[in-house]
């Protein structure tokens, strides 16, 4: 009977160690809002959100112009990802079996494990020596290659929930293939698909290391994607290596923003798919 | 000479080398129910999906031999299956699963013209409304459905869902339904609710159904094949294979000694 | 479906039924007013379409059983119907037997007035006509007072055996012409005996009780 209790102890004592550890494992996130939020918040107005940026010492300014850029780029990643992201994902779903959806598969987690840096400096190669100068473009592409992998998972994936049934059904009444996926497959995977899409718009929305050598960074308001483009995180890494202390606050500012914006995706993410 | 809608020619079936269907000569009657029974892996769903050329959508599958579906309008045609678009044949030879399996992301409403709807077929207003309601009263859905048309399908039962998709299949008026087990996921009383409708049906359209289950192609079909191992062991009117079977074969199926 | 094809194959057995009955009543009026035509139409029309009847309606039992395996009350009905069918194509070849013998009297003069041959075909005839009505209406009652019954029509025939033994008797020439009388009667007696199992299978179908061989008294569930 001794041992019985001495069981049971133990195992009490493991299930309270493990509880603590997950409640410890949120502790480093929890910091962190709460510095960003603390440091932040205060920064925040309504000219910090809609005006430009002033020169050091004059009061006032604001990250307009990384919200635009950011906006921008993350629309141009949009639009070549999903795409190209959604119709390798049926691809990969439909015709998992082949030797190209075998390779092609490999290719999607190598470059999945990519680092972003070196991803930004093969857009850097491709784009911006040949324009010779940096733009938004480059940016957009380098996101956009950092968000394909997550669309094309998560579009295999939902796919591949989707009953065989369905499809079936669909070709049983005489509608042709391409139509089945285009009316029929996709809208069913539409919520997963938009997950995929969303979750990979969070990833991206921070990246700062292929932004360096491609967007590049600009102090004014530009709407061109052939020039240099501001972004967020570009605007946080330059505000906070500098030696202005209005600058740092600046650059909470406009985290405490990213990092909400980022959030709410995640959350909207978790909703969409829990559904 | 009975009057038949579909006729098969030393029809063969393969996947990968291997073949399922072997040499299956059947001449089915129209306005009939048509029972296919057999062990499970005996090849009656390939068969079947050879009608309105399914099986060719799977990897590696070949089919030999013919389909011929006999169409009686004006004139009497013969449609070799294998010449035409198979689209349109999947339009005049409709199908129902195993599983019920209405479209999600439709309401019940655009579920029954989902023919229409996925092929561009543009439909009036009325027209629609017509096939709808004409359509879901005779599978007998509509008086427990009207008030919900726009509603989605899946949030019926599984027996209303089956007869909704049963429903799916006559609205693009075929000259046959084939039904691949359609009660192999439903309860007892879902069940004889789809066996009722059946023979309703008979009518209006002819019926394939496959079975592996003995009893229902008892109570529901005018003819019974019965398959093993991938060959048509003995076709006949049911109440015949099922008094005085010719086939020792059949025998012992229907005495449940294999199967 | 089972229900609708179950009832179908009681309107076959009920006029199955109707057919040996009245192959009955045509052989006795046959008899009585000495017409050779309606003799001849039961051996000739009747007869066969009885024989083919019972084929039609064994064939119908079978295939239901074989196809929709029926249980309790729906089993019971279509094995008793299987049973009844037996007994009325019996009850046909009977009044073949009656019409037979009817054909031979008809041409020769009268031992004796018929007196008690008609009312016993009558009560016979009525035994029969109650238990198909017993069936038709699953009147377990009705039934039950067919099985008792046989007595009287038992009785007719011990009568009608008595008397023609003493016509024998006195006037050897008779023999012939008696025994086609006693065979009519006997041949009713039978008749009798067929309605009165038709009664106990409706007993059967309708209570589930076997009601045969003096189990008649023991109304309770039989155990055992």
């Amino acid at each position: 009977m001794k041992s019985y209790h001495f069981r049971i102890l133990k195992s009490k004592i493991i299930s309270v160690f493990l509880t603590l550890f997950a409640i410890l494992s949120t502790v480093p996130f929890l910091l962190v809002l709460y510095f960003i939020i603390k440091n932040g918040i205060s920064v925040i107005n309504w000219e910090f959100l809609t005006s430009l940026p002033k020169p050091v010492g004059e009061p006032g300014g604001g990250i307009l112009n990384a919200i635009v850029g950011t906006t921008i780029l993350i629309i141009i990643a949009l639009i070549l990802a999903v795409p190209f992201g959604i119709f390798t994902g049926v691809f990969l779903a439909e015709k998992g079996d082949s030797k190209i959806a075998f390779l092609s598969r490999l290719v999607v987690e190598i470059l999945q494990g990519v680092p972003s840096i070196v991803v930004g400096i093969i857009v850097y190669l491709w784009i911006v020596k040949p324009m010779g100068h940096f733009s938004a473009l480059s940016g957009g592409v380098a996101l956009g290659i950092m968000m394909l992998p997550v669309v094309i998972k998560s579009t295999e994936e939902i796919l591949k929930l989707i009953p065989r049934e369905i499809k079936e059904a669909s070709l049983a009444l005489g509608v042709p293939y391409y139509k089945t996926i285009l009316k029929v497959v996709i809208p069913a995977g539409f919520s997963g698909i938009l997950t995929g899409i969303l979750a990979g718009t969070a990833r991206i929305a921070g990246e700062t290391a292929p932004l360096l050598f491609t967007a590049f960074g600009n102090p004014f308001l530009n709407f061109n994607i052939l020039k240099p483009i501001s972004a967020m995180p570009l605007l946080i890494f330059n505000y906070a290596v500098s030696p202005y202390e209005e600058w740092w606050a600046k650059a909470w500012g406009a985290s405490c923003i990213l990092v909400v914006f980022v959030l709410t995706l995640n959350i909207i993410t978790r909703l969409i798919s829990k559904r | 000479m009975t009057d038949i809608v579909l006729r098969t020619e030393n029809l063969t079936a393969s996947y990968d080398e291997h073949i399922v269907v072997k040499n299956v000569n059947l001449s089915i009657p129209r306005n009939s129910i048509t029972a296919i029974m057999g062990p499970s892996g005996c090849g009656k769903t390939t068969l079947i999906r050879c009608f309105n050329r399914m099986h060719e959508l799977s990897p590696k599958a070949k089919v030999e031999g013919k389909v011929i579906l006999i169409e009686k309008n004006h004139q009497i045609e013969e449609i070799d299956v294998y010449s035409i678009d198979p689209m349109l044949v999947r339009r005049k030879i409709g199908m129902v699963f195993q599983k019920p399996n209405p479209f999600p992301t439709m309401s019940i409403y655009e579920n029954v013209i989902a023919g229409y709807i996925l092929n561009g077929i543009k439909l009036k207003k009325s027209e629609a409304d017509e096939i709808v309601e004409e359509t879901l009263k005779k599978v007998s859905l509509w008086d427990e459905v009207k008030d919900r048309l726009h509603k989605k399908g899946t949030f019926l039962s599984g027996g209303q869902q089956q007869r909704l998709c049963i429903a799916r299949a006559l609205a693009m008026k075929p000259d046959i339904i084939l039904l691949d087990e359609p009660t192999s996921a439903l309860d007892p009383v879902a069940t004889l609710k789809i066996e009722e409708l059946l023979e309703q049906l008979k009518d209006t359209v002819t019926i394939v159904i496959v079975t592996h289950n003995v009893g229902q192609a008892g109570r529901i079909s005018d003819y019974v094949a019965f398959m093993y191992l991938g060959e048509l062991i003995e076709y006949g009117p049911t109440d015949v294979v099922f008094t005085r079977p010719r086939h020792e074969k059949t025998e012992e199926f229907l005495s449940g000694k294999i199967g | 479906m089972l229900a609708e094809k179950l009832n179908k194959l009681k309107e076959k057995i009920v006029e199955q039924g109707n057919l040996v009955e009245s192959m009955i009543e045509k052989s006795i009026r046959g008899l009585l007013t000495r017409d050779k035509a309606l003799l001849i139409d039961v051996l000739q029309v009747d007869e066969p379409r009885a024989n083919e009847m019972e084929i039609e309606i064994d064939e119908m039992c079978v295939n239901l059983i074989a196809r929709f395996h029926p249980e309790a009350k729906d089993l019971r009905t279509i094995i008793m119907i299987l049973k009844m069918n037996n007994d009325l194509e019996r009850i046909g070849d009977m009044a073949v037997n009656i019409s037979e013998s009817a054909l031979f009297l008809i041409e020769r003069p009268q031992v004796k007035p018929l007196i008690d041959l008609p009312k016993m075909a009558e009560e016979t005839i009525q035994m029969l006509k109650d238990s198909i009505d017993s069936f038709i209406k699953g009147d377990s009652n009705l039934a039950k007072n067919v099985c008792e019954r046989d007595d009287i029509v038992d009785a007719y025939r011990d009568q009608i055996l008595r008397e023609l033994i003493t016509y024998m008797i006195s006037d050897p020439t008779t023999i012939e012409r008696a025994i086609h009388i006693e065979r009519i009667s006997r041949n009713l007696e039978r008749i009798a005996d067929l309605a009165t199992n038709i009664g106990e299978d409706v007993v059967y179908i309708v209570e589930g009780k076997v009601i045969k061989h003096g189990r008649y008294k023991e109304t309770e569930q039989g155990g055992v």
